[in-house]
């Protein structure tokens, strides 16, 4: 898998921060698990925290907090998450489906393109899009921040080509009409924090219902 | 902080507590890092109660998670900064910041020693530019790292060399790959 779209050193610096919406984070970790080179980018920005952390004005801990922590450490078998993913379904991503993209509960909105909502904090909202080989999802703007992360198959519009791994990043002066490409189903992984903004009159009626 | 404590090995603490479960070495870390935590947690605007009780929780953590860290790929100190970042936002924003799928070290632990000191050589550089940076500029990295600007008023470039660091963790993560396949 070769990515050619990656996340930007501001939404690396809001993840590293633990200043992004719920929704947000999502896509980028997700993104991460796929990506070594946005992991290790990650991880340099993380290393900033590390950095003001060791700088911080230490602050006088209980006198007996000391005694409290070691009293609750068990000896045992450290904590593992049980993997529960697959190929096309990274563990964060699994995390919220509880399974693979095999068990996801698809909602139509029509010509064959379905979604799923995931549950997250109500900053922005992360969805699952299925769009059927060479399809095109209604033409839309944005008021706020779309992020569109590949899982599967390929779409393509008037900025790029995004395969398996790729995000986009779309912002407010982003009008487009993601097209599938022919073959294979396209199941991206969406998250934004404002409501869509549709082109056409039905989409914009069938908005508010399907929250999208 | 006295030169002595500053050559303090943490990495080869967290890596007794990782490897041995060692309660002495764990001790060592939390006089050292736990009021870092709860001052870090504070500037965050948590109350001194809330700061004490979520650095506590972070220690346990440092050693319910000791089997993740990797020398190679982070120091002690951006690792506990990761916990803590997590904790703050489940306790402060009442939310979850979803991670990255985990990379063990698997049945047999390697950590390479040479690695792992390139990396702290590497963090110290890190954190030595981040002391010269310009003041107002350091100010609005201190800000989004307390959490105090949303994500849309962090700026698109803090100006921040990361890149050798970022090589530095590529190559870990590289070794890695490769030592799993």
């Amino acid at each position: 898998m070769t990515i050619r779209h990656h996340i930007s050193d501001q939404l690396l610096t809001a993840y590293s921060a633990g200043v992004l919406p719920e929704a947000f984070s999502l896509v980028v970790a997700t993104h991460l698990s796929l990506c070594d080179e946005c992991r290790a980018r990650s991880a340099a920005h993380d290393a900033v925290g590390g950095a003001l952390l060791d700088e911080v004005a230490p602050a006088r801990m209980g006198e007996h907090s000391l005694a409290q922590v070691m009293a609750r450490l068990d000896g045992g078998a450290p904590i593992r998450r049980s993997p529960q993913g697959d190929i096309a379904t990274p563990e964060p991503l699994a995390d919220y489906i509880g399974g693979t993209l095999n068990i996801v509960k698809w909602q139509s909105l029509g010509m064959g393109v379905r979604q799923s909502i995931l549950p997250t904090d109500r900053l922005a909202s992360a969805r699952l899009l299925y769009i059927p080989a060479g399809q095109a999802v209604p033409d839309h703007g944005h008021r706020g921040m779309e992020l569109t992360l590949v899982l599967q198959g390929a779409f393509t519009d008037a900025t790029d080509r995004f395969g398996r791994g790729d995000i986009e990043i779309a912002t407010e002066d982003l009008q487009h009409t993601p097209v599938a490409e022919p073959g294979e189903a396209c199941i991206c992984l969406a998250a934004t924090d404002a409501p869509l903004r549709f082109n056409s009159l039905i989409p914009r009626l069938v908005q508010p219902f399907f929250r999208i | 902080m006295t030169g002595e404590q500053n050559e303090t090995d943490w990495a080869a603490l967290l890596l007794s507590v990782r490897d041995s479960r060692d309660r002495a070495a764990f001790a060592s870390l939390f006089r050292h890092f736990a009021p870092r935590v709860k001052g870090f947690l504070m500037k965050s605007g948590a109350s001194e109660a809330l700061a004490e009780e979520c650095a506590q929780d972070v220690m346990a953590t440092l050693w319910q998670k000791a089997h993740l860290f990797d020398p190679a790929r982070a120091s002690v100190a951006t690792w506990v900064f990761t916990i803590a970042r997590n904790r703050r936002i489940d306790a402060l924003r009442k939310s979850r910041r979803p991670e990255p799928e985990d990379l063990d070290w698997g049945p047999e632990p390697e950590p390479d020693q040479a690695e792992a000191f390139e990396m702290q050589q590497e963090t110290g550089r890190l954190a030595a530019a981040l002391a010269c940076l310009p003041e107002k500029q350091r100010a609005l990295i201190e800000r989004a790292y307390f959490g105090d600007l949303s994500h849309r008023e962090i700026a698109a470039e803090t100006g921040l060399p990361l890149g050798t660091i970022k090589s530095r963790i590529r190559l870990a993560l590289d070794r890695l790959r490769h030592h799993m396949s």
